[in-house]
């Protein structure tokens, strides 16, 4: 278990008290390196440029040149030339983006190095790619110097993590903002719930529990001819390696939600999951549910579940415990107890937009964001979550953030022999 | 059509003012009519003279039987209600409590005689449609051919019924354009026509011949008996016919979930038929926008004035404001757990409505 002090769980709100102070001491340091980060306060224009141009990856385009006055999408990139083919057209094509999209074909750039030409050509890059790609992506966005938002998760193994948590203290000397997309800490309802619990309507946390349990989710038939990368990147929610299972990809948001409450991170996880329903080749090798016993600081145990299993009592939410009350987020944010009080209802915001308006602003106003801790911690939860569930061992945190696990194939190439892992078997290792 | 229909550019009957508020250019009415874009119709041909002093509302006798549809190979069923023809005053007069402008003018309608679900479409028949593996069976008949083949929703990145429940719980947060494709997919699976309701037939059926505000009188105190709304619902959405029926035997027209019609929803949309003549049918057919449609009766969330027989709401992009991809799903709102549909089914199809279908190809809530 992690000795040293823990500033992971601390809130959007409070990191900016304390990063207007650093962050200003560390522009003050490195004025020379922010000459291609924007001037303060101005509206200059900012590039944006996407990789990964799937609906999400799209989306978030969409949301990030809304950010502002402005800011247009001027680069794109995607392993797939019909993946970025079609986002680029969804794009051009809408109306509410008019004005907002300058991608020439010379900006649009296609394959597994895609990456680097689509960094090079902006100020902020938007991830949107398989999750295992994004220790990467995230080294090289900020060793080139430019903001970031990145989508969740930030990682699948211990490995990628150990590289992001880098990048965040480098992206802290440099200025630089980093905006992910855990959107809830941008929602409304989220932020008024924290800012209750963390201001003691609840006592003294307990215990916490949360769920993402849904049906089934798409996939990608697998047409003659087609390799084994680019059948496994087209169906990437099935494969470790791309996903980290649905626990990281997915439930990784309701694990946020708990380190967000609890200002914290689990110090050890004991949990049990399995393949029971979805078994199909066409699904790859991941599980299709888990149950997760974790034990966080002063005692707290949180139970969490995700199962990706139709027709199946389905569940997401948090809940969260204390000595004087309880607070859950559906249906509808509320808090039963001493201090009831309930979200009203139609007052929320639109978070994956919200997110993109902070991001803008943070640039525009000089005073960083960084996400990237708190995010790549919520990762390392639901990974040390995986890990004993693929093993059934109690997994500790550091366990998990030091392990030499590196689910990354070596020499990435299109024509690669990738066979699919077989399916993990809890006490195989013993 | 029998006859030509009245596009509200040809119709001399109705107020100048009546293009305000909505986001159709006037031309496109004349021009695009062929296309069926927005247009008003006389659904069962043209518009007859309304004989003033006429006695309304008129219940004609009934001429069909109330039936229940089992949906084959399963055991999954579900009560149709016979429903008469007749004529009502569509909207609320100006002096009842609560009501919107959007309510008014009042209009007289005709309707022709349908059955409509005694309850909202539960997931119990909707997860059919959805075509989850457990109930995936192979094609037997042509009719389970063709409806195999009407095209079926992606998966929900979530859990689609937010918090409220499945078994014997009424859909929700499911797009206009999904509740016409269950209708359609439905039909296939039947052999017969079902569909939305028009928003004229909902009221009619709502009413079920009365011309006060709810279809039990006017006092709001009794609404609890027949309704989950704000006060009772405790948040959710609830198993459908636990509450009183209304008068011709429906469940839920008012509250639980609000119910999808298949009109565009405009404010001014009664402004668009003539006051002082009865039009048959009456509806403003849905087109390939996403926004907006009718929504009616009132949900769980809603307090009683919002659950009124004539309480009009438009669906707005704020259903699905956390959708984060783009192009967004067509099928399912984010925003939207208080809404649902019920079918209804004809007895003698309106010409104009005889092989209607979503024309619904994608969503842009940007645009």
């Amino acid at each position: 278990m992690s000795k040293q002090p823990r500033n992971n769980g601390t809130s959007r709100r409070d990191f900016l008290k304390t990063a207007t102070a650093t962050g200003a001491a560390a522009m003050a340091a490195n004025l020379t390196l922010l000459q291609n980060v924007h001037a303060q306060g101005n509206n200059d224009m900012l590039r944006v440029g996407l990789i990964g141009c799937g609906g999400r990856g799209t989306g978030a385009a969409g949301q990030c040149v809304r950010g502002g006055p402005n800011v247009k999408l001027w680069a794109m990139g995607d392993a797939f030339r019909d993946r970025l083919d079609s986002a680029r057209n969804n794009l051009m094509n809408n109306a509410g983006l008019r004005g907002r999209i300058d991608v020439p074909a010379e900006r649009c750039f296609v394959g597994l190095d895609a990456y680097r030409q689509v960094i090079a050509n902006c100020d902020i890059v938007c991830l949107a790619t398989p999750p295992g790609f994004r220790p990467l992506h995230i080294q090289a966005t900020i060793a080139a110097r430019k903001h970031l938002f990145t989508e969740k998760p930030v990682g699948v193994d211990g490995a990628g993590i150990r590289t992001v948590l880098a990048a965040f203290a480098e992206a802290n000397q440099r200025g630089l903002s980093v905006v992910a997309g855990t959107q809830r800490r941008y929602q409304t309802s989220y932020l008024e719930s924290m800012r209750r619990i963390h201001g003691g309507d609840l006592g003294t946390i307990t215990s916490a529990r949360c769920y993402w349990n849904q049906g089934s989710l798409w996939h990608r038939a697998r047409t003659p001819g087609m390799r084994d990368l680019e059948w496994q990147l087209r169906n990437w929610l099935y494969f470790t390696w791309l996903s980290g299972d649905h626990i990281v990809e997915q439930h990784v948001h309701n694990l946020d939600v708990i380190n967000w409450a609890t200002r914290s991170h689990p110090d050890r996880a004991m949990g049990l999951g399995g393949r029971q329903v979805r078994t199909g080749p066409e699904f790859g090798h991941i599980f299709d549910h888990f149950a997760i016993d974790y034990d966080y600081p002063n005692g707290v145990r949180v139970l969490s579940m995700c199962r990706q299993i139709p027709g199946c009592a389905n569940n997401v939410s948090e809940a969260v415990t204390g000595t004087r009350g309880t607070w859950t987020s559906s249906p509808g944010h509320s808090i039963r107890g001493e201090r009831a009080w309930t979200f009203p209802r139609g007052t929320d915001n639109e978070p994956y937009q919200a997110e993109h308006v902070a991001l803008i602003n943070s640039i525009r106003n000089s005073r960083p964001i960084n996400d990237l801790q708190n995010v790549a911690h919520s990762t390392l939860t639901a990974i040390m979550g995986r890990m004993s569930a693929y093993t059934g061992r109690v997994v500790t945190w550091d366990q998990a953030l030091n392990s030499t696990e590196n689910l990354m194939p070596p020499n990435l190439a299109w024509d690669m022999a990738l066979p699919v892992p077989p399916v993990a078997v809890p006490g195989a290792g013993a | 059509m029998t006859t030509p229909a009245r596009s509200v550019s040809e119709g001399r009957h109705t107020n100048p003012k009546r293009q305000r508020g909505t986001r159709i250019p006037r031309w496109r009415f004349g021009l695009v009519w062929p296309l069926g874009v927005a247009c008003l119709l006389g659904l069962s041909g043209a518009v007859i003279d309304w004989q003033r002093g006429r006695r309304l509302p008129q219940v004609d006798p009934l001429t069909h039987e109330s039936y229940t549809e089992h949906i084959s190979v399963t055991q999954v069923k579900f009560d149709m209600i016979a429903i008469p023809g007749g004529s009502y005053r569509m909207g609320s007069p100006p002096r009842e409590g609560g009501r919107s402008n959007d309510e008014g003018p009042q209009h007289p309608v005709s309707v022709r005689p349908f059955w409509m679900g005694q309850c909202e479409v539960t997931w119990d028949e909707f997860d059919l449609y959805l075509d989850r593996p457990p109930n995936r069976k192979r094609p037997v008949t042509a009719a389970a051919k063709i409806a195999d083949a009407v095209t079926r929703p992606t998966p929900s990145y979530a859990d689609e019924t937010f918090g409220h429940g499945r078994e014997g719980i009424p859909v929700l947060s499911i797009s206009h354009h999904m509740a016409m494709e269950y209708c359609r997919w439905l039909s296939a699976k039947t052999g017969k026509t079902y569909r939305l309701p028009t928003e004229a037939e909902w009221e009619w059926a709502c009413r079920a011949g009365t011309t006060s505000a709810y279809s039990f009188g006017d006092d709001p105190d009794q609404l609890g008996e027949y309704a989950w709304f704000e006060k009772n619902s405790e948040e959710l959405a609830h198993k459908v016919g636990q509450k009183k029926p209304n008068p011709w035997g429906l469940h839920d027209m008012h509250g639980n979930v609000a119910e999808w019609c298949l009109d565009h929803y405009f404010a001014d949309a009664y402004r668009r038929f003539p006051g002082d003549l009865l039009t048959p049918g009456a509806v403003l057919l849905p087109t390939a926008k996403c926004f907006s449609h009718v929504v009616r009766g009132g949900s769980w969330v809603d307090s009683a004035s919002k659950l009124r027989s004539s309480a009009r709401r438009g669906s707005d992009k704020t259903w699905l404001r956390r959708d984060p991809q783009l192009p967004p799903s067509i099928w399912w709102l984010t925003d939207a757990d208080f809404v649902g549909f019920r079918v209804v089914r004809p007895v003698e199809e309106y010409p104009e409505l005889k092989g209607l279908r979503s024309k619904v190809m994608r969503n842009n809530p940007l645009e």
